[in-house]
């Protein structure tokens, strides 16, 4: 048996079985980490943990004595004194954290080209950017570093990389996981969420990780629950949407037959397709950098030498230009024409999913418009970068549930099936998503590497 | 839309984000960029309609007025600092303002 | 030309809650170790987040009412960006757009209303010293409520101010939300000070803003000082400018911190941190009921007692001793002690009320007023005496004319020096009188 292939459900199963003790496990991972991670760079920092179940953090993620980066020159030395109410939550079903994982800095990028630290390799080909933000985690998933991993979604920053890497990433609904200890970089968009080999995982970790805490006043106070029989209930009946705004230019041709493929096979499950509409959803990335780079001028400010010892030159450019531009849309005079208007625009965005909710129960589109891509082939043009998450961005700006689950390869590299589900019922994300990958065999591939 | 290096150094004593001359003519231009494409927003008619700030449906969250266990030592307080003194933190003067 | 002052105040008021604004570490920080009241969300540590304290929205909301404010039913909080090294998170949660009181008012001793403008909620910053080339910080303060009272520019003396603020601190002492002590920084001033001519109605093209001056007296002199320097640069023909003054005490005049070119732009925008307050009708008259009698309305109810106007406002000085008077006004009452002479007891010989009982002032100032002659028999004796020397006037009375007994009774009061018990002087008497005459 290859420990390091099960996924965390199996892992707990086989623990349960005693069919080896969680030192073994540990070790296991330890030394794959030793072995590929020089190659991958997916971990910043690596804990040698001895018991619990190895997962991997996000280093945006505070952890209590280890040191919490957020990939960034100006926490280059920075110790949390507290945990992350995630942490606290996994710590006490067992977890243990294995590492931090890397990512663009302060969670800002597509590409984790932007970490302080040195970009992540894609596991399917080190050529090619593991998608962003977070990068390292779904690398250290996709890699078999890790039984699992946190990641954080402020833009699509779970779903991307996850999509790019082909693993299972879930962006819950804000205020599902609290963000107490999460590096904000937008507050109003930011959610933490696990990104697994498995839906059923992904299901797992949501039950661990969820709930009110006291501390972040954005949460409900209902505790996510997986009821594993809603989970494997199928879709029969169950109406999808696919907007048509989704598959239009832009999208990859190659990845539009993937995606048209997974459709027709949840067709096939007994789901009824619709066709919706969504409007808006062209303006989503404007009214996401308008509101977005206003929230981080505002969250890091509070790096200003003092405590953290480093001085603001350290950020790096892509921190930099976000703070510009908000700071800019947020000065005297500006107000009425960027933030109101793209407050106005949001309402407008999410009123088109509420329209289309009113007759579908869960949306499906792409993840990214194109699978993985070379190094460097998008750093100089910010606003190219900016437009890779055009599909994943309306989600954070609505607060709606979003997974992105393997569903086929495009010239060997891993394309993501995009589940969006109503704000509240991420229950029938995970149940779409479960029955997509029980009829399918993409989560059996694996990197070689 | 374009926003010029006067421009770009004025946001950037706001945002009290020392730059080199570089990085000035760089943001002037790809902000510039940036810009344009936001100006679509300007087409949208949101006449009547109501700002979105926040997505969690919650209100009132409040919590009562009674000592927590959030408070840490002073030790913890001060573990990143670069300079501390006799449990305070230590920076460079500054003049009331 | 003449020249008129306009002048607008800020007070900012620390509220007395245990816990703060948006964290639940002590907040009494007051003489505290450095750094020891602290915790991730008040030190601004990444990934720390606000959770509003409760018991300062109902204490904001208590303040608005008491100065006749609207409450809103819709009000968020939103961040102030600016960067100084006593604000951790490079912004202060407070309220701009969408404060939790607007549009109230106040009347002064002198008659004249000052209109607020609003009254919102925020977070106090920590605090700094300066020693040599370094500041030290201290974060103990940090997050402390703070409710902000902001008035339209409706002073135009430094008498007023200085009523306003006494009432404003009494105010917070009765509502029981502040200690409102000046000295020790509960409580701070700022003022906008501009001038114009005299009769002219717009509001000047600048202003003049005194901020950062940490003790009252000095405020009252930045702002009596700025009167006379802008007046004067006005008559000399000067233009004058939208800025930032402080306090220089040793020279005793005010200096410029920063001018209009450097103004703050505090980019203010909604608190993605915190959901909205949607405050409904009966949590608001829920606040109200709990009101208190305020002082001002006791001063005014002491006025309808006939109480002189300095004594009913002394008497109602704070809610103890109004409460205390309201007591002995109560037994008072009940032995036909008048209201002004309770009041002159308490202006006069200050009782300590924490040791006496309302009770014991009335029982006190009855013992003077009576001076002792209630004694049936020594009355007696008096009033036989004032008899034998008015024999006509005692006729009269004996012949039927009642007002007689009149001067039967200033006799009695003048051979008693005025400490005779009028009441029973005339009861005495008219037994006496009756038993001669039958």
């Amino acid at each position: 048996m290859n420990i390091t292939q099960l996924t965390l459900t199996e892992t707990i199963e086989a623990l349960k079985r005693k069919e080896f003790p969680e030192e073994d496990l540990n070790k296991a991972y330890l030394e794959r980490i030793k072995d590929l991670n020089p190659k991958l760079n997916a971990y910043l920092e690596i804990v040698e943990s001895k018991k619990g179940i190895p997962a991997a953090i996000k280093d945006v993620i505070s952890t209590r004595g280890i040191k919490t980066t957020a990939s960034s020159k100006i926490l280059e030395n920075y110790i949390p004194p507290y945990n992350g109410t995630v942490i606290n939550k996994l710590l006490e079903q067992g977890a243990s954290i294995i590492g931090k994982t890397n990512h663009d800095e302060f969670a800002m990028g597509s590409s984790n080209e932007n970490s302080a630290y040195g970009v992540v390799k894609n596991p399917w080909n080190i050529s090619k950017v593991p998608g962003g933000s977070s990068g390292g985690s779904a690398a250290a998933v996709a890699a078999d570093l890790c039984v699992f991993a946190l990641g954080s979604d402020t833009g699509g920053s779970i779903r991307q990389p996850a999509s790019l890497c082909g693993v299972v990433g879930f962006k819950p609904t804000y205020g599902t996981v609290s963000r107490y200890g999460l590096i904000a970089m937008a507050s109003s968009l930011d959610q933490i969420g696990p990104m697994t080999k498995s839906v059923e995982d992904a299901a797992l970790v949501m039950e661990w990780i969820s709930g009110p805490d006291g501390y972040d006043a954005n949460m409900s106070s209902e505790k996510f629950k997986v009821k594993n029989e809603k989970l494997q209930s199928g879709i029969r009946g169950l109406k999808i949407g696919v907007p048509s705004e989704y598959f239009e230019e832009g999208l990859d041709p190659k990845v539009k037959q993937v995606i048209q493929d997974a459709i027709k096979k949840l067709e096939e499950l007994g789901a009824e397709i619709v066709e919706v509409s969504l409007p808006h959803s062209q303006y989503a990335v404007a009214v996401y950098y308008i509101l977005m780079s206003s929230e981080v001028s505002s969250n890091l400010a509070r790096f200003d030498g003092i405590r953290y010892g480093k001085g603001r030159d350290q950020f790096g450019a892509e921190a930099k230009r976000r703070i510009m531009l908000g700071t800019y849309s947020l000065s005297s005079g500006y107000w009425d024409d960027y933030y109101a208007q793209a407050a106005k625009v949001r309402t407008l965005v999410k009123q088109d999913f509420e329209k289309a909710y009113q007759k579908v129960d869960v949306i499906i589109g792409p993840v990214s418009p194109t699978v993985a891509w070379d190094f460097g082939a998008k750093l100089d043009d910010p606003l190219a970068m900016y437009l890779s998450d055009i599909y994943t961005i309306p989600a954070n700006l609505t607060g709606i549930p979003g997974i992105s689950l393997p569903c086929g390869f495009v010239d060997d590299l891993p394309v993501g099936l995009h589940i969006l589900g109503k704000f509240g019922d991420d229950m029938t994300v995970l149940q779409t998503a479960y029955a997509y990958e029980q009829a399918t065999d993409w989560r059996k591939e694996k990197p070689k590497l | 839309m374009s926003l010029s290096r006067n421009q770009v150094k004025h946001v950037a004593k706001l945002a009290n984000l020392p730059l080199t001359p570089q990085e000035e003519e760089k943001y002037s231009e790809q902000l510039s960029k940036i810009l344009d494409y936001i100006d679509q927003l300007n087409s949208v008619d949101t006449s009547g309609v109501e700002p979105t700030f926040n997505v969690s449906g919650q209100e009132n969250m409040m919590s009562e007025d009674k000592l927590g266990d959030c408070t840490i030592s002073q030790e913890d307080t001060l573990s990143n600092t670069p300079k501390e003194e006799r449990g305070f933190f230590v920076t460079k003067g500054v003049f009331e303002g | 030309m003449t020249y008129e002052p306009v002048i607008g105040l800020e007070v900012h008021v620390e509220l007395s809650t245990k816990s703060k604004m948006f964290c639940r570490c002590s907040a009494d920080y007051f003489g505290k170790e450095p750094n020891t009241h602290t915790c991730p969300v008040c030190l601004g540590l990444p990934g720390a987040l606000p959770y509003i304290n409760e018991q300062a929205i109902d204490d904001c909301i208590k303040i608005g009412l008491a100065l006749n404010c609207t409450i809103s039913e819709k009000s968020l909080f939103e961040r102030k960006n600016y960067f100084y090294p006593d604000l951790p998170k490079g912004y202060q949660i407070s309220q701009y757009r969408w404060p939790l009181c607007v549009g109230g008012k106040i009347t002064l001793d002198s008659g004249e209303i000052i209109r607020i403008n609003r009254a919102h909620q925020e977070e106090d910053t920590g605090k700094l010293t300066h020693k040599g080339k370094d500041t030290l910080i201290d974060f103990n303060r940090s997050g402390v409520p703070l409710v902000e009272i902001v008035t339209e520019p409706d002073f135009t003396d430094v008498e007023q101010i200085r009523d306003y603020a006494k009432k404003l601190q009494q105010l917070f002492r009765y509502l029981g939300v502040s200690n409102a002590d000046m000295e020790r920084g509960d409580m701070r001033l700022e003022a906008n000070v501009s001038v114009r001519p005299e009769g002219q109605k717009e509001l000047p093209s600048y202003r003049v803003e005194l901020k950062n001056i940490n003790s009252f007296r000095f405020m009252v002199a930045a702002v009596e000082y700025e009167i006379k320097r802008q007046t004067e640069a006005l008559e000399k023909g000067e233009k004058l400018s939208q800025e930032t003054r402080g306090w220089d005490e040793d020279k005793r005049q005010t200096y410029l911190q920063r001018s209009k070119e450097e103004a703050h732009d505090y980019r203010y925008f909604p608190e993605p941190d915190l959901p909205e307050l949607i405050l409904d009708q009966k949590k608001i008259e829920q606040i109200k009921k709990s009101l208190p009698e305020l002082p001002w309305d006791k001063s005014n109810r002491y006025k309808e007692l006939n109480i002189r106007v300095e004594d009913a406002v002394r008497v109602a000085e704070s809610i103890e001793l109004s409460q205390f008077f309201d007591d002995a006004l109560k037994h008072g009452k009940k032995h036909g002690v008048k209201p002004q002479d309770i009041a002159n007891y308490i202006v006069n010989k200050k009782p300590d009320i924490e040791k006496v009982l309302p009770t014991q002032i009335i029982e006190d100032i009855k013992d003077k007023k009576v001076g002792v002659i209630d004694n049936n028999e020594q009355l007696e004796v008096l009033a036989k005496q004032a008899i034998e020397e008015n024999k006509k006037s005692a006729e009269d009375f004996k012949a039927g004319k009642e007002n007689a007994i009149q001067a039967l009774i200033g006799g009695v009061m003048r051979l008693s020096s005025g400490k005779a018990d009028a009441g029973k002087v005339k009861e005495i008497l008219t037994k006496l009188l009756l038993e001669i005459k039958n």
